[in-house]
């Protein structure tokens, strides 16, 4: 008999980023019990790093913004393969969202007139990013738990969970371990949240962290759910490339949207030699007019660096490719050249970007007042996801919820940057609230003991096999060949070796071993997360293979345009077939409703 | 490429010692590089916690050649590397494994502080105005990203192990933020005198010294904290004033 202990709530919140907080402070709210379970310390997950700010249409700064060109922006963003409902609640809700963290301790930056203040950010019409200088993500992570560990929720520090539990068609609990002792959990739950954020640490290059290896996604695909839109992942244009050691660590798209620009060994500014069609009536013609769009200019328009994040990270990666990249294959992106334009730039720049100065300045003995950075392109994001209904955020497994970066819907091909922030406090609060309102109106499951059996033994199969293969190696090799096969460029040809390297890393995975103990043993760890490495690799690399063009995130060297011809649009949806196997299938996006449809008209 | 030994802290809660690892190192690495490097080639089960690698989520504190730093953000250009670099864990927490401590002490610290309270809103719509000059100065308390560095190095904390009766210069720039914040509006200094121990504070600055954030934390937040609660509570004419008019 495997040895456990038992938790029970109504709803069980997994991840505890803003999304999971955000769930958990609303379902508390509900008058429900809730557990939050955390893989890493409380207040440590993925929001810290957030840096530029929460994209919600408050007017504050401009006062034509609203939610009409809030979801305007954020659907041509996503090439219109977004949930249209999903967007317009987004952008709806999102001001609200914004007000109600002030309401419990945040402090944005202000205006003149003593209002929270607004900058720009690639893709979005006007000033429309909340922040609090470039650590927006710190104060929004650290507002939702100072202020959720007072609601009585429960939680679960470095706590991983490794499956979920299922009982007559729908979910009843979830099976984890506790890092510090290795111990078993099981949690019963009527609901449950996932919150688990981003699949980046299959990749080489990335701004995530260790956490971000896809578990919500492939939990919810091994319960059944279905992943749409799985081939759209985020590569930021600007992350650190030089020394190797911090390549990936993000620079803030905060930068550019204070002026910074982007320039090639040949010292031009190659942004604006390709502007997107969609792009093209709102894209300055000349530096100065974009110059004085990143001071404010409401005449202006927005220079081209400040274009969507798929685009831009294109056209780096041409540069480079054709030979005028920098020294250590990235390009630059200088801030400190508008020293030509204002006085006192050293101070304003300290005083706009900080923990970008302190970034460099410590990490790559860079002044950013002074000198350009090097950057290139790093995996930061995934569109894709676990499939939500739009209004409650349930899957399609019933008391199964998704809220934050491992739902789906919202970004469609390419998301804004800010719009994630916005995102978690918008469908984390749904998430939330709707888990409450199913764990009211069903009673609790029965989890049934003999998976709990067949789940505990596959976690401990690792230690049976000491002389196994390291499986931080094998980790490793996973990061290499999704960087080489399924990163930016892609190719029918690099999918199809990724897909039989996957199965061949998988079976390498069964064979991991582990050395020492059950006591806070990352190889453990690892040999745990590469089983939903793994999955999600896969995923990404057949539902990558679906779509035979390339649209936003999704670029395919074979199929260069925007549409296959007479496919119309699509989501791709990924989920386990009868016999356990992945399969991928088409389904077309419904018709976006006329008021909405007249909205994107309107806006043009 | 050059190679170093790294002397690191090996053991759990009951016992030990440290263990010399010899590695390959390049330009650029931080010591949790390093660590990370010994972990997947030699050490599987080497115990560290992290997470950003950005010196932005505080996670990977640990003593480098005795001095409390972030080991993502310590480069090895920095530190001598022709004797061994010792890293070892946080010595004011309990020891869990190797370089991860027991900081839930911490978590519940926090909690017991009272939370924001705003003032009603100030304009109709629920929504409050403040000016940015009146924000500044709190704002470079909530720059922390609990490291608990401050903590690890505070000798009421490290050397007299008060943590029943004593916060932490953490807490104290917690309780500094939300006591500053322009529209809190609960009384915490009597807590600050009676439970959290801000008098056992005797000001030689060690927090601020390794606080990775640069947050003044002595000056900026304790000091004012310590002045507040003398105002209220030691203050001769104002204890007079309050035997003929007892406040609230």
């Amino acid at each position: 008999m495997v040895q456990y202990e038992t938790h029970e709530y109504d709803v069980l919140v997994i991840g505890a980023g803003g999304a999971g907080l955000r769930a958990a402070i609303e379902a508390s709210a509900a008058g429900v019990s809730v557990g939050l379970v955390c893989k890493s310390l409380l207040g440590k997950a993925h929001t810290v790093m957030a840096e530029g700010g929460v994209a919600a249409a408050l007017a504050n700064v401009d006062e034509r913004d609203g939610w009409r060109v809030h979801f305007a922006d954020t659907m041509r963003g996503g090439q219109y393969l977004n949930s249209w409902r999903m967007a317009e609640l987004h952008a709806k809700e999102a001001p609200d969202r914004v007000h109600e963290l002030e309401a419990w301790g945040a402090l944005f930056d202000r205006t003149q007139d003593g209002r929270i203040l607004q900058r720009n950010f690639g893709g979005h019409q006007y000033p429309r990013l909340a922040h609090v200088g470039d650590r927006t993500g710190l104060e929004m992570i650290r507002v939702l738990q100072d202020h959720g560990i007072h609601q009585g929720v429960d939680v679960h520090m470095e706590c991983t969970v490794i499956s979920l539990l299922k009982s007559d068609g729908r979910v009843v609990g979830a099976f984890g371990y506790e890092r510090e002792k290795g111990r078993f959990k099981v949690f019963s739950a009527k609901a449950v949240v996932l919150a688990t954020g981003g699949v980046g640490k299959a990749y080489k290059i990335t701004s995530n962290s260790w956490e971000y290896t896809g578990d919500g996604h492939s939990l919810a695909y091994h319960a059944g759910a279905e992943l749409i839109d799985m081939e759209f992942v985020q590569f930021h244009p600007t992350g650190m490339v030089w020394p190797p050691s911090v390549r990936g660590i993000l620079v803030t798209e905060g930068v550019r949207g204070e002026g910074g620009i982007l320039t090639n060994s040949e010292g031009q500014r190659f942004m604006f030699d390709h502007i997107p069609e969609l792009y093209e009536n709102q894209t300055s013609d000349d530096p100065e007019e974009g110059w004085r769009y990143t001071q404010g200019d409401r005449d202006a328009r927005r220079p081209p660096e400040l274009l969507t994040r798929d685009h831009v990270a294109r056209c780096i990666v041409r540069e480079v490719q054709e030979g005028r990249g920098s020294p250590h294959g990235g390009v630059f992106l200088d801030i400190s050249w508008i020293s030509e334009k204002i006085s006192g730039a050293e101070e304003h720049i300290r005083r706009k970007l900080p923990s970008m100065y302190h970034q460099f300045m410590q990490l790559a003995d860079i002044d950013i007042t002074k000198e350009p950075m090097e950057v290139g392109p790093t995996t930061h994001y995934i569109m894709g996801g676990i499939r939500v209904d739009a209004d409650s955020q349930m899957t399609s497994v019933p008391g199964l919820f998704a809220g934050g970066e491992c739902g789906a819907g919202l970004h469609g091909a390419n998301r804004l940057g800010g719009n994630s922030l916005s995102d978690l406090l918008v469908f984390g609060k749904r998430a939330g609230e709707y888990a409450a309102q199913f764990a009211k109106e069903n009673g609790a499951g029965k989890v049934d003991e003999a998976e709990i059996e067949t789940v505990a033994s596959w976690g401990l199969k690792p230690f049976d096999n000491a002389a196994g293969e390291n499986p931080f190696q094998i980790q490793y090799d996973l990061q290499d060949m999704m960087q080489d096969l399924v990163g930016i460029a892609r190719s029918d040809e690099g999918l199809n070796n990724a897909r039989g390297e996957i199965q061949k890393l998988t079976e390498r995975s069964d064979q991991a071993g582990v050395v020492g103990n059950r006591e806070y043993n990352p190889g453990w760890h690892t040999a745990l997360d590469l089983h939903h490495m793994l999955t999600i690799s896969e995923a990404i690399a057949l539902a990558a293979l679906e779509r035979r063009a390339s649209i936003g995130a999704h670029s395919r060297d074979d199929y260069p345009e925007k549409e296959e011809p007479g496919a119309g649009k699509y989501n791709t949806v990924v989920r386990k077939s009868g016999d356990g196997e992945m399969e991928v299938s088409r389904e077309p996006i419904p018709e976006i409703r006329e008021d909405l449809q007249a909205v994107i008209e309107e806006m043009g | 490429m050059a190679t170093a030994t790294f002397r690191i802290w090996r053991g759990d809660a009951n016992e030990g010692n440290f263990v010399d690892y010899e590695t390959e190192v390049s330009e650029g690495m931080v010591v949790l590089d390093v660590v990370h490097k010994i972990q997947a080639e030699q050490a599987n089960d080497l115990a560290v916690r992290w997470n950003c690698k950005a010196g932005k989520c505080g996670s990977c504190s640990a003593e480098v050649n005795g001095n409390p730093k972030l080991m993502c953000m310590t480069r090895l250009n920095d530190i001598p590397l022709d004797a061994p670099v010792t890293i070892e864990p946080m010595h004011a927490f309990p020891p869990i494994k190797d370089l991860v401590t027991d900081v839930s002490w911490n978590f519940e610290v926090k909690k017991k502080i009272k939370p924001f309270k705003p003032r009603p809103p100030d304009a109709e719509d629920g929504t409050w105005r403040m000016a940015q000059e009146d924000i500044d100065r709190v704002q470079e308390f909530r720059k922390c990203i609990e490291c608990y560095l401050c903590q690890d190095v505070c000798h009421v904390l490290r050397e007299h192990d008060l943590h029943d009766k004593f916060i932490g210069p953490r807490f104290f720039v917690y309780a500094a933020a939300l006591e500053m914040h322009p529209l809190d509006t609960e009384n915490r200094l009597e807590d600050l005198k009676d439970t959290d121990g801000i008098g056992y504070c005797n000001i030689t600055k060690c927090c601020t010294k390794v606080c990775p954030e640069h947050i003044t934390i002595t000056d900026n937040a304790i000091i004012p904290l310590k002045e507040r609660v003398v105002d209220q509570f030691y203050d001769p004419i104002k204890k007079l004033f309050r035997i003929f008019r007892p406040q609230k």
